[in-house]
């Protein structure tokens, strides 16, 4: 999957799991651009990247993400 | 559903839809906040508007130890309490190993302490969650072997809390236990998150917890299923009994049988718990009592069925006909049928009866309908074991009353004595009982509970009396309550509630000949009847002014006992 891609679908999730289909995200968005995206719908977000990618993030990336484009990274190095 | 379905739900602006409100408020050891956001979301499902307390997260035992605390102000209807078993791991790991074989038993006399205070304090139900298996293999599965195990001490505690719970009529247990065993232990945690913050439930695992509190809070507010309706070809049997002839449907325990002869067991466990079972089938009604009367496999017989709607009419009307036979609420069954044509027709015509989806596979019928859940229920007695059978009794009547032409002597072939019971402990859990299922003859909807009733049997401003009635078909059982309490100038009626399967047989005007004989020897010359709408006892609306009370505004009514005569009844009383 291409970073592009990754992105996409990343994007995808963001706008279902916080209900907003107006959702645009860069690689350099962060948790706190988005108004929905707060504490506990982050742990929405988590599992329905990981139910979308088929992964597991560790407790360290989900402590640390810092933007939009580390959470791709992650998953690109997850899927390999 | 899920998550995301439930939160859009929460969103909703309630004051807008007419549903029920109930005050909860929610006690937890670890963060709450998703928990409230499911209740609230699916209670919207259910036409409920759950109005939430939620106290500080590990502010639980302060909360409810001090008896001016926020959370008793709050005045809940129920109080929900949710320790997770990851915080009992913690306790327990610091509990020196030689108090180990203990632990279960502290932790239950703490909960009892917290229960004893809550009941002090409010008269709130409670509703405590058991503890999810969390298997630390410590001991390996020798933990099962040694009291000195978190294995062996949580599923001590666990039985513990069943103990309570069975003793205290106000205590109603989550079962989370089995609610990770169905849906995973996985599904439930996801360690990363749990980690981050705490939280030990992923968001969809709360679906089926918010659903199971809600089924408790309904049933325990006289909101339940009573009556499962069942289809007959490809539901209760695999094939078409018209078609493949006795011999040849799927039942028993060869091959695919086995998917059907699961599901008629659990339904028969169901009727022997007391909810009635009915069958509509497109069918020739001999054909299928055929079935029930020699087929071996059968599980389910002709006694367990209270009606048969077997004819080639469409379902929607059968059920009307299941309903007037029965004289139950059409929102008080569930209607399973392996066909997707007749469930959309049913839920079209008639959308207050449940009709669940059930999975292509028949394989999945039974498991599916348990994870459902439809039949939670508040309360048992060994009494519930023959409601089919009156039930059964009253459809029968409702086929001789069609012979009569005259009502008057349709009645007075019944035969019917009635019993007049004042309080004795048998009858109590029935008294709670039928006031929490009544819902159409129920003219203040006042809901007792067993505690309550005993409260009212001591306290000399309250009298209650309850009736019994037999005819020759059978025995009713209890099946009308009448609470008088005292006042000034004579008896207000606390409430007045019937079952509606003794409808139409005069006992209302027995009861009343029954009230007034007891107030005159109390030298009581006037009873106060109120008449509370809601949206099910319309039934009841014009009740007190059929039995001669006048108006006294405001829905209340009064009867002047100096000038009274005896109502007509067919009834006799039997000592």
């Amino acid at each position: 999957m291409t970073n592009k891609e990754i992105l996409e679908q990343v994007e995808q999730v963001l706008k279902e799991e916080l209900d907003n289909a107006d959702i645009v995200v860069t690689p350099k968005t962060v948790a706190d651009d988005i108004e929905e995206w707060d504490s506990l719908a982050n742990i929405q977000v988590i599992i329905g990247l990981e139910r979308k990618f088929g992964i597991k993030f560790t407790a360290w990336q989900v402590n640390g993400f810092k933007n939009v484009g580390e959470i791709c990274e992650c998953i690109q190095s997850a899927q390999g | 559903m899920n998550f995301l379905q439930l939160k859009k739900n929460a969103k909703k602006d309630f004051s807008k839809y007419a549903h029920t409100r109930i005050k909860v408020a929610v006690l937890g050891d670890t963060p709450t906040q998703l928990l409230t956001t499911s209740l609230i979301g699916y209670g919207f499902e259910e036409g409920v508007s759950f109005e939430i307390y939620e106290a500080e997260y590990q502010q639980a035992v302060r909360e409810i130890m001090n008896a001016s605390s926020s959370l008793y102000s709050f005045d809940a209807a129920f109080i929900i309490i949710f320790f997770a078993a990851e915080e009992l791991y913690k306790k327990f790991a610091l509990t020196p190993l030689s108090k180990r074989p203990q632990f279960a038993q502290k932790q239950i006399e703490l909960y009892e302490t917290l229960v004893a205070a809550i009941e002090a304090n409010t008269t709130s139900k409670v509703i405590l969650f058991n503890f999810w298996q969390v298997p630390d293999n410590v001991f390996g599965n020798f933990g099962n072997k040694t009291q000195y195990s978190f294995t062996y001490q949580l599923r001590a505690i666990n039985m513990g809390i069943m103990q309570m719970a069975a003793n205290q009529k106000n205590l109603f247990v989550l079962d989370v236990d089995s609610l990770q065993n169905q849906q995973g232990y996985n599904a439930r945690l996801n360690k990363a998150v749990y980690v981050n913050t705490g939280i030990v439930t992923n968001p969809d695992f709360l679906v089926p917890v918010a659903q199971n509190i809600t089924r408790i809070i309904l049933s325990v507010t006289g909101r339940f299923y009573k009556c499962l309706i069942v289809d007959m070809d490809n539901t209760l049997w695999g094939g078409v009994i018209g078609d493949d002839g006795i011999d040849n449907i799927q039942i028993g325990n060869l091959g695919i049988g086995k998917a059907y002869t699961d599901l008629q067991l659990w339904i028969k466990q169901l009727n022997q718990r007391g909810v009635i079972i009915a069958v509509c089938s497109k069918n020739e009604e001999s054909t299928v009592k055929e079935v029930f009367e020699k087929h071996p496999d059968m599980q389910l017989r002709m006694d367990d069925i209270a009606f048969f709607a077997v004819n080639w009419d469409n379902k929607a009307d059968n059920i009307r006909l299941i309903q007037a036979a029965l004289n139950i609420s059409f929102d008080s069954m569930v209607f399973i049928d392996d066909n997707p044509f007749e469930r959309n027709l049913v839920r079209k015509e008639l959308p207050e009866v449940c009709v669940p989806e059930l999975p292509g596979d028949p394989a999945g019928y039974a498991g599916f309908l348990q994870e459902l859940n439809l039949f939670e229920t508040a309360s048992f007695t060994i009494e519930d074991t023959v409601r089919n059978e009156q039930y059964k009794k009253e459809a029968e009547r409702v086929k001789a009353k069609q012979i009569f032409t005259n009502e008057d002597e349709y009645l007075a072939n019944l035969d019917m004595k009635a019993i007049v019971g004042r309080f004795n402990s048998f009858n109590i859990p029935r008294l709670a009982q039928l006031s929490q299922r009544s819902n159409q003859f129920n003219l203040r909807t006042v809901r007792y509970t067993e505690k309550d009733i005993e409260a009212l049997a001591t306290d000399s401003n309250y009298m209650v009396f309850d009736f019994s009635l037999k005819d020759k078909f059978g025995d009713n059982g209890l099946v009308s309550m009448v609470v008088l309490k005292k006042q000034e100038n004579g008896f207000f009626i606390e409430n007045w509630l019937m079952s509606c399967r003794v409808l139409k047989r005069s006992l209302e005007n027995f009861v009343l000949n029954t009230l007034v004989e007891h107030a005159i020897k109390e030298n009581v010359l006037l009873f106060t009847g109120e008449y509370l709408p809601t949206v099910k006892n319309a039934m009841v609306k014009d009740f007190y002014p059929s039995l001669g009370f006048i108006p006294a505004g405001n829905n209340l009514w009064q009867l002047n006992l100096n000038n009274f005569t005896p109502l007509k009844t067919f009834i006799k009383e039997r000592a």
